[in-house]
Formats: C-alpha cells, structure tokens, sequence
C-alpha cells in the first residue's frame, strides 16, 4: 500500500493521525455544526477566553493543530505520489507538503504559545 | 554483438514499464476506498486551520471572536464542516482498524489481539468525545 519509509516524518503522521481520530470528530461536530445550529450553546467568550489562557490547554491545542497538519502532510505527499502519479514531482511536493505543515506549525506557535495574559 | 566496454550506456533505453492511467484508482470500488481513506487527511488539515482560527480569535477579543462566529454560522460553513466530519468519522474508524498493524504490545509471549487494540482505542474515543461534549454543555 503506501510507503511510509522515513521514521521521522512517519512518526509525526502516526501521532497526528491518532490524536486527530481522538479528537477531531467532536470538535468538528461542536464548532462547525452544532453550536453554529443552535443545537448546543455555546460555553460564551468569556469561559473560553479562560480555557485558552490556560497553559496546558494551549500547549495541546498547538500539539493537536501542528500534528494535525504534519499527518496531512505526510499522507497528502503519498497521495500525490501514488493517486495521481505524479512521483517526476517527487522534491516538490515533499516540500510544499512538510513545508506547509512546517509554516502551519510556526504560525500556531507564534499565535498559541507567544501571547501574554491580559 | 557484445561490446566489449561494459560501461558503455549512453543510449541504453529507459526500462520499460506498464504506463498507469492517472484514474487508475477508479477501476476498483477498493481502489476508491483507499484514496478516499487517503484523501480524509484534507479534512484534517482544514479543520485545524478552523482552530487556529478560532484560538487567534478567542486571544483577540470579544469583536473578533464574534465575526468568528458569524462565519461559523453560515449555510457554506456548517456544509463544509458536515462534509470534513464525515470525512474525519471515516478516517477515525479506519485509523483504528489499522492501529493494531502499527501497536504490536506483547506480554510476554501473548500478543494482544487486534480486536482488544481496536477495542481500547474506540473506547478511548467515545470517551474523550463525550468528556469534551459534557464540559462544553456543563461549562
């Protein structure tokens, strides 16, 4: 099936790939359908504000954003590679693969883990 | 004839092989299933952009948080959003199948079974998704 040879980047596809089966779906089903419906309230800026100040929260928060895009990285490449026969494009695709996840990565960090309380 | 310079190669041919159509893929129904695994990473990668989003708005202020949530409450973003859930549902499910493939925990001599690995993992994961649902009702 696909060939997932490189450990490193494998690693961080198999940890993204797990804790975004964890987490993903209730979240996704929360902030993108339910609370948007109506169905649930949501907890209100001022408790959310609280939960993202929070370190350990936000630490993974920014664990489950930059996994998450290294597992798409990692599987979108082969995917590339094998669906649409495209391996003649082999560097380029790993490169705007890893490097968008790299650049994603980057910008949650700045964003997440830089901020100063108010 | 063989030449008698062995390293001589400048016109060797390229090897030939079999040219695989680029929708090879939609030839077989198992095929299909295992690009649309693949292509459940897409999800993935959208909705974490979705949090960073959110996380960025939430340390903004009460102004950005609620255009946020104005965007949120769009026709096209609740579609987008049921699409990358059953999208995400699918890579869960088959995620867990294959965990076993990848986890192989022994005690002692005696492997554990696949379908407890399986098991354990979508017991981990109703439980994390009802904790995370009951403290967004609670909270």
């Amino acid at each position: 099936m696909s060939r997932h040879s490189e450990p490193f980047w494998w690693a961080l596809f198999s940890s993204g790939g797990t804790l975004a089966a964890l987490f993903l779906p209730v979240l996704i089903f929360l902030i993108g359908i339910a609370i948007p419906l109506g169905w649930i309230e949501s907890p209100g800026y001022e408790k959310l504000s609280v939960l993202i100040h929070n370190l350990p929260i936000r630490i993974f928060i920014f664990l489950l954003i930059s996994l998450s895009l290294f597992h798409w990285a990692h599987r979108f490449r082969f995917t590339l590679y094998d669906g649409l026969q495209l391996k003649h494009l082999q560097t380029l695709i790993a490169v705007l693969c890893y490097g968008g996840a790299i650049t994603g990565t980057l910008i949650a960090g700045y964003i997440i883990l830089m901020i100063s309380s108010t | 004839m063989m030449p008698e310079n062995h390293n001589y190669s400048k016109y060797h041919p390229k090897w030939h092989r079999t040219p695989i159509p680029i929708f090879w893929w939609l030839h077989k129904w198992v095929y299909i299933k295992f690009i649309s695994r693949e292509l459940t990473s897409i999800a993935i990668a959208f909705f974490a952009i979705v949090l960073l989003f959110q996380v960025r708005a939430l340390i903004e202020g009460p102004q950005a948080y609620s255009d946020l949530t104005e965007t949120l409450n769009t026709p096209v973003s609740v579609i987008l959003h049921s699409i990358a859930l059953i999208m995400v549902l699918y890579h869960s499910l088959t995620w867990f199948s294959l965990a076993p493939k990848a986890l192989v925990v022994k005690l002692g001599k005696w492997r554990i079974p696949d379908r407890v690995i399986i098991g354990l993992n979508l017991f981990a994961w109703i439980l994390i998704s009802f904790l995370i649902g009951w403290l967004t009702v609670t909270l």
